[in-house]
């Protein structure tokens, strides 16, 4: 271990849900980087002509892929709302103990609804066809 | 040559003010996010269809592909500064790190490469 202070160290902290807010922030971000691969793989199927896209079509849309979309639009209304959180922070407010708190079940509330809305709005598209 | 030792030289100067960059960069990234991704995902899920002809016309459209490119750059710089700091927490031993440092640096550097040729090919009419 380098000698110097590292952060998070999961095992040593006693378990307070504002701690899941965090961890949680850090997994759907790095879900979201996979979620930019899959985006920047399609744009490559686009550019490349009707016909590669369709191939690349033909994985996107196994039924499985559902799933994936499903997950990213949750990891990214949860790390818009929670990033919006960071940023309020960054500013030097909502730092006590009990907006933290307090913030972190809005944070869970804002981005339920999103999740909600995005998710029904994608439902109509997938409704649309591919 | 001077005699003066490198400790002598920088001290005074100041720091280099370099030290909060990626911090900034990382908060700077987020606020540009904001308005690109709900943008993004509005746009996105408003397309009537996702086949060949429909998607090209969305992605030739001048500003749409302004904002694809400039969404796609900065999602991947700001993916780069968080999951750059995600491997500098959670991957200890240093050869592991530095290999997976730079690969995460490449691999960022690829993803933001191919998505900008992507829409310019698009939205130069290349994309038959």
């Amino acid at each position: 271990m380098p000698p110097r202070p590292l952060s998070p160290h999961l095992s040593v902290y006693k378990f307070k849900y504002t701690l899941t807010t965090s961890i949680l922030n850090r997994l759907t971000g790095v879900g979201l980087s996979l979620g930019l691969l899959l985006l920047v793989y399609w744009l490559m199927a686009v550019a490349s002509g009707a016909h590669a896209q369709a191939r690349a079509a033909r994985l996107l849309s196994l039924p499985v892929m559902k799933l994936v979309y499903a997950a990213l639009i949750i990891a990214f209304c949860y790390h818009l709302s929670a990033g919006v959180r960071h940023l309020v922070w960054d500013t030097g407010r909502g730092l006590e103990r009990v907006q933290a708190q307090r913030s972190a079940w809005l944070v869970v509330g804002v981005s339920i609804a999103l999740m909600l809305l995005v998710g029904y709005c994608a439902w109509l598209a997938g409704a649309r066809g591919p | 040559m001077s005699l003066r030792s490198p400790l002598g030289k920088v001290l005074g100067a100041g720091s280099a003010k370099q030290g909060v960059h990626d911090w900034w960069m990382q908060r700077l990234t987020s606020v540009a996010l904001v308005p690109l991704s709900i943008w993004f995902v509005v746009s996105l899920l408003s397309l009537p269809s996702f086949n060949h002809a429909t998607v090209v016309a969305w992605m030739g459209g001048s500003w749409t592909a302004l904002l694809l490119i400039l969404f796609v750059l900065v999602a991947a710089w700001h993916s780069q500064l968080g999951v750059r700091v995600v491997v500098e927490d959670y991957v200890h031993s240093a050869g592991a790190r530095t290999v997976t440092l730079v690969s995460v640096m490449f691999a960022h550097t690829l993803i933001a490469a191919a998505g900008v040729f992507a829409v310019l090919k698009v939205a130069f009419g290349a994309a038959s």
